[in-house]
């Protein structure tokens, strides 16, 4: 029956009574770490994981390096002076065990996740799941025909115990821990995220599910994503995001990693909605072999400050890149987002595309770099930023960074910021359309070439998102 | 006819941006009724029916609307639409991004207060669009976006067919179209004619009142109705030009 309908009409047959954030029943942690950042608390991260003894030197490394990195002082220095290290808990285990099986998943648990859709996501066509509770993966299964393709996709703890060798190799190769003060951070007490590896030529046909989500408060959530593509192979990876809505603070510092050589294609789809009090740092980044292809769909919605910037070292001749994102900032929020394309080699092309919305006071940014190296001739790069402003205190910025040392390149930039029109608005409103309806309306219509990218249920979950950032009653 | 009109208007005097465009009007539409404005370029019409739909920019400054006895003016544009007003617009309006089949689907749900079933609302709108000519693969192209002159008019009158407004004002829904499409239109508008609802077409053309004839014919004017007649009044402008009705009122002295 549902098959007869279309996108568009499963789309748009949203139920009104859908309601965002929750806590725990109960507060049920198997370990706790105390707040703030020592030597004494990475050692213990890394010891409860039975880690390597490499691994838990890299982690003290890069702590001395984060406690050494000033703060950036771009983006919102403001707000990121704010981040008070010392009163956060770095790491957080839900439960002992990790849960191959649904039945397996403590109770608690599993009724967060049914307050998320995840076990009928994945009766439906889940590759597999690895849903982040806290700091660590409790919930994991991998289809079969998975396996028997021999994808790896596991949290990057187990991906770190079983396939050690791969994972030393690349760790940290796209992102050093001294990338930046968060990249440092993260590498010093990560925890979680996943790991996913695809044989050479292998295609993944259905898209990799995480579903991450804070639920502790004033607790970091440091996850570590690695995605190795082989030649020939193609992924697609997703991530959602959601966090309820606490009093204090959280930080999110993610790293996520990935490779794609000659020939492979990695498509890496979020979508966020942190609760409007999270920082959220990300580092997120890839490289682009001869003839690979990467794309980042980035959705951020929620957080208070949320600093991130896809990009995409274009290493080898006719790799191509693209960044699609999307942003929303209401009152208090600051999303300052962009993407890099770092073109190295000749004849690769990238796309950007950035679209935002800014609403009550609510600031968004592109922050952009395209890079071309010199001998990195017939290079073709495209920027396009189009920002949408609700109201009048809103506010849009563009920071976009050209360096091209080559003269044999074609790039294209163009920037627009309008404001929702009143004809469009009257428009809608003569057909009996509510003022919030008819904006929800226009502002679905100004994200439709996001989310017409995104699985269908992630499409459902993002237009309802933003219908509930538009009614201002997130939470 | 019923004793309450649809649309009683009262010596209305509207402003844009500080200027006075209407400057008196008065018109009284009963169920059942099919009136024509008809008027020079910029005398006045558009800005009659906008501000029947409560566009913001267009200020009441003087007089009274009553629909169906209720004090239209009280209304915001999304409640008169709800109770049965509509506008087919002029220069319909592109909103880029939202696939018509959504729209449409909204605005049903909005006018009707209820939630039709998908497939249910699927049957309804291809009929609508089979007896409009309205190709499927309008559904999935986004509302007024590059369309045509005429495939905007079209949309206009699909809309109009599911949402069954009570009193519709059609602004030279008329204009754009070719002469199949025309006659398409007019059939539509026909269809929809009842003994409980009213129709106000505003119109240059005498080709568009052969189809749906006017009971009632209108003249503006600088901001006011300044003739009204029966559907020979249409034929007498399209043969002899607004400046026999200028003629005439100078001549009486009825106007200014
Ligand atoms: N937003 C506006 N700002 C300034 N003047 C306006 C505005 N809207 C309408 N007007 C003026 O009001 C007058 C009436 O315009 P209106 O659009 O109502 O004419 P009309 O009778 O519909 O003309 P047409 O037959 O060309 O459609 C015109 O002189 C027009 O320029
Ligand atoms: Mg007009």
């Amino acid at each position: 029956m549902v098959a007869e309908l279309t996108r568009d009409e499963m789309l748009h047959n949203v139920k009104a009574d859908y309601k965002y954030g929750f806590h725990m029943g109960e507060e049920d942690y198997a370990f706790k770490s105390g707040k703030g950042l020592t030597r004494e608390i990475v050692t213990q991260i890394s010891k409860m994981k039975n880690e390597p003894e490499w691994m838990l030197k890299y982690r003290l490394k890069a702590l001395e390096i984060f406690l050494k990195k000033p703060m950036p002082t771009w983006g919102n220095s403001q707000m990121l002076g704010d981040i008070d290290f010392e009163n956060i808990h770095y790491f957080v285990r839900a439960t002992e065990k990790q849960g191959r099986d649904w039945e397996d998943v403590p109770e608690g648990i599993k009724k967060t996740f049914d307050r998320l859709g995840i076990p009928e996501a994945e009766r439906k066509f889940l590759a597999g799941v690895t849903a982040q509770y806290e700091s660590e993966v409790v919930y994991h299964s991998i289809r079969e025909d998975l396996e028997k393709q021999g994808v790896v996709f596991l949290d990057m703890d187990s991906g770190l115990r079983e396939h050690e060798e791969i994972v030393r190799k690349h760790f940290g190769t796209v992102i050093p821990a001294a990338d930046n003060k968060f990249s440092a951070l993260n590498s010093a007490v990560w925890s979680g995220g996943s790991f996913v590896w695809v044989p050479e030529g292998v295609k993944v046909e259905i898209p990799l599910q995480a579903y991450f989500r804070i639920n502790t408060e004033n607790m970091g959530q440091f996850e570590r994503t690695l995605i190795i593509a082989e030649p020939g192979s193609y992924v697609h990876y997703i991530e959602g995001c959601t966090a309820p809505t606490y009093s204090s603070d959280s930080l999110h510092s993610a790293v996520v990693e990935l490779i794609a050589k000659p020939g492979a294609h990695i498509r890496y789809t979020t979508i966020q909605n942190w609760s409007n009090n999270v920082y959220n740092l990300v580092t997120k980044r890839a490289v682009a072999e001869a003839g690979a292809k990467v794309e980042w769909v980035d959705g951020n919605l929620g957080s208070k400050l949320t600093m991130k910037y896809p990009s995409i070292y274009l290493m080898g001749p006719k790799a191509h890149g693209e960044v699609l994102s999307i942003a929303f900032a209401g009152e208090g929020q600051h999303q300052d987002a962009g993407a890099k394309m770092v073109h190295f080699a000749p004849d690769t092309s990238s796309i950007i595309v950035s679209k935002s919305i800014s609403k009550d006071g609510g600031r968004t940014s592109y922050r952009g770099l395209v890079k071309v190296y010199p001998g990195a001739d017939n290079v073709k790069s495209s920027v396009k930023c189009d920002a949408l402003l609700m109201d009048e205190e809103s506010r849009s910025d563009t920071y976009p960074t050209m360096e091209i040392d080559e003269k044999d390149v074609t790039i294209e930039h163009e920037a627009s910021v309008s404001k929702v029109g009143e004809d469009q608005l009257f428009y809608l409103m003569s057909r009996g359309l509510t003022q919030d309806e008819a904006t929800t309306m226009i502002v679905n219509g100004f994200f439709e070439p996001f989310t017409k990218e995104l699985p269908l249920e992630y499409a459902v979950e993002l237009n309802r998102l933003i219908a509930l950032n538009m009614e201002g009653s997130v939470g | 006819m019923s004793a309450t009109p649809i649309l009683e208007i009262k010596d209305l005097h509207v402003e844009v941006e500080g200027k006075e465009i209407l400057k008196g009007v008065n018109l009284v539409v009963n169920a059942g009724e099919v009136h024509a404005l008809m008027g020079r370029n910029g005398s006045g019409k558009s800005t009659l029916s906008y501000t029947l739909m409560g566009h913001p920019r267009y200020v009441v400054t003087k007089g009274s609307v009553k629909y169906r006895g209720e004090d239209l003016l009280a209304l915001s544009t999304d409640e008169r639409a709800r109770k049965g007003m509509y506008l087919a617009f002029q220069y319909p309006v592109a909103i880029p991004g939202v696939s018509v089949s959504n729209f449409l689907r909204s605005t049903v749900k909005a006018r009707r207060a209820v939630d039709i079933p998908v497939k249910e609302f699927r049957k309804e709108l291809k009929e609508a669009m089979a007896k409009l000519g309205v190709k499927d693969e309008f559904l999935s192209r986004y509302v007024n976006d590059g369309f045509s002159g005429g495939e905007k008019k079209r949309l206009e009158i699909l809309q109009m067919a599911l949402l069954k407004p009570e009193m519709a004002l059609l602004d030279e829904t008329d204009s754009g179209l070719d002469i199949d499409a025309l006659r398409t239109v007019a059939e539509g508008i026909n269809a929809l004619a009842n003994k409980d609802n009213a129709l106000l077409l505003i119109t240059h053309y005498q080709r568009m009142l052969d189809y749906v004839s006017p009971g009632f014919v209108h003249v503006m004017q600088a901001g006011q109705i300044v003739k009204s007649g029966g559907s020979e009044l249409a034929k007498e402008l399209e043969a002899q030009g607004y400046d026999w009705v200028t003629k005439e009122l100078a001549s009486s002295g009825s106007s200014k």
